[in-house]
């Protein structure tokens, strides 16, 4: 089933430009293959995903069904203050997973 | 046809290079002289490539070139690895390949002229050839992975060509402490011998269950799947439970730095420290391949499946692990066939005459435990400028096999090893 993975550095200094990664499991099923049989398989995906550190959302993407499975995002951010950075995948058939990560800003 | 028993290193070597003087000044008329047939490599597909030129067409000219007087063979080496075996059951020579007809030259080879079909060799003299046959086998790519160059391949062993590197990841093994992790490093397609790395892990497994019960290991993966992935890991759960964790690409597990000075191993999600540390970097085709021109941007040789020859180079044949072969892995058993099948397209080609399509078989054995052996089979035939899996044909071990069916496929794993080795070098 959909499990996370997630970088995020554990401490920082203010104003720090950080690298963040994250990894969601999914088979990213493009919806234009068919089966021995000749059935459509219907599409898959995850369409979207948000990062919100402290409750704003700094990172936003939108996904197709030219990704891969399992789709990989990394992507930079500057380390502001202390707090939590919350992730989440939305996609087809209800698909909505969560993760979060503290950082402690010096 | 007159075949030497024994031929000294000396002789041979001054009957090499008066064949290379008297070709140096030989006229350029085929018609008169017989063909010459280069092959770079002394591999399992370079020693069967000679052998199979001069047993289809006895008058050839053919000249086996090799970097070393030895050959290591890589199949069966994990069991060097893992304390069941001697480094010297992997040992070849070339006295045989000698007697049959073979001038047999020591040397490197270092330039290729496709143009005036010329090969430089490190020693200054230079061979001339009608067809080239080359099978360079890999390169290790000491640029693909941070951390991970030629100096840290002597503190974190790939033991991807056999010889020190096998002999020096035994040694790590010995000397880890009960209670050690030894990780092994797994990179993404392709890579020689699709099902190395797991057979590895079995058998380290193995040795430290039976020598360090508390010691794990760990497979950091670049990929999400294996070879004869579901009968590895239920014969892991059967022998090894609890002692293996393969940490697939989508868990977290492509490596992307090393640091050899404190064996760590760092990947997108976590940083393992461990006590031995296998790191089997990404491949390309062996050196030689590029400087002759018939690699393309992956690294790799694409080539005419009929015939074996480079798609970018005429008259310049690839075999072996450093070819593109579409369906068939890189295995010593596919480049023995691929080796005979390029043999005949050339015995073919020089006749004037059109190679017919060719079908070719690997099989790939593992084994898990020294008693224990599974296998994948297939059957290839060109097309669309690969070879391709014929549907229905090979397959792999039954999933649910009793264990006297895994001790008899550990039999025939020893067979095949035994007589490709009497049939390349023996």
């Amino acid at each position: 089933m959909a499990s996370a993975l997630i970088n995020v550095p554990a401490t920082a200094r203010r104003g720090d430009i950080i690298e963040i990664k994250t990894l969601m499991s999914h088979i990213m099923e493009t919806g234009f293959r068919h089966t021995v049989t000749g059935e459509a398989i219907p599409r898959n995906i995850i369409t979207n995903f948000t990062c919100r550190y402290n409750g704003d959302e700094v990172f936003r993407a939108d996904l197709f069904p030219a990704f891969s499975a399992n789709p990989f995002i990394s992507f930079f951010t500057v380390a502001t203050e202390s707090g939590k950075f919350e992730f989440q995948w939305i996609g087809d058939n209800g698909f909505q997973e969560t993760a979060s990560a503290s950082i402690t800003v010096t | 046809m007159t075949h030497k028993n024994h031929t000294s290193r000396r002789e041979f070597l001054r009957t090499a290079a008066a064949a290379t003087a008297s070709l140096a000044l030989a006229s350029p008329s085929l018609a008169q002289s017989p063909a010459r047939v280069v092959v770079i490599g002394g591999g399992f597909g370079g020693a069967s490539c000679a052998r199979a030129l001069r047993q289809l067409d006895p008058s050839l000219d053919v000249t086996l070139v090799t970097a070393d007087r030895q050959y290591v063979a890589c199949p069966f080496s994990n069991e060097v690895i893992a304390g069941d075996r001697a480094i010297e059951a992997q040992q070849f020579t070339y006295e045989k390949t000698a007697a049959a007809g073979i001038k047999v030259v020591v040397q490197m080879a270092q330039t290729i002229d496709p143009q005036a079909r010329t090969i430089g060799l490190a020693d200054g003299s230079t061979l001339r050839y009608d067809r080239l046959v080359l099978s360079p086998g890999i390169d290790l790519r000491f640029d693909a992975l941070a951390g991970y160059d030629e100096a840290a391949a002597s503190r974190m062993p790939h033991a991807w060509k056999a010889g020190e590197q096998t002999l020096l990841l035994r040694r790590q093994l010995e000397a880890m402490d009960d209670g050690g992790v030894v990780a092994i490093v797994v990179p993404a397609n392709p890579f020689r011998c699709p099902p190395g790395p797991y057979e590895r892990a079995s058998l380290i497994a193995h040795y430290l269950k039976t020598r360090k019960p508390r010691a794990k290991l760990i497979i950091l993966d670049s990929k999400d799947a294996f070879s004869k992935q579901r009968l590895f890991q239920a014969a892991w759960q059967e022998l090894y439970p609890g002692l293996i964790e393969w940490v697939a690409l989508s868990q977290g597990g492509k490596v992307t730095s090393v640091d050899p000075a404190t064996n760590t191993l760092v990947t997108d999600f976590a940083t393992h420290h461990v006590q031995v540390a296998n790191v089997i970097p990404p491949q390309r085709a062996g050196r030689i391949a590029e400087i002759a021109g018939v690699t393309d941007k992956s690294g790799w040789c694409p080539i005419n499946p009929v015939s074996l020859e480079s798609t970018q180079v005429p008259n310049i044949h690839v075999i072996g692990d450093a070819c593109i072969a579409g369906a068939m892995p890189k295995s010593a058993f596919s480049a023995n066939a691929q080796a005979k099948t390029c043999a005949g397209a050339i015995v073919a080609l020089l006749a004037g005459a059109t190679p017919t399509s060719p079908k070719l078989i690997n099989t790939c054995y593992s084994l898990v435990a020294p008693d224990y052996g599974i296998s994948i089979a297939g059957v290839y035939q060109p097309r669309n400028g690969l070879f391709a899996d014929i549907e229905g044909a090979g397959g792999t071990s039954p999933l649910d096999a009793p264990r006297d069916v895994r001790a008899r496929e550990a039999i025939y794993a020893r067979s095949w090893f035994e007589t490709i080795g009497a049939e390349v070098f023996g």
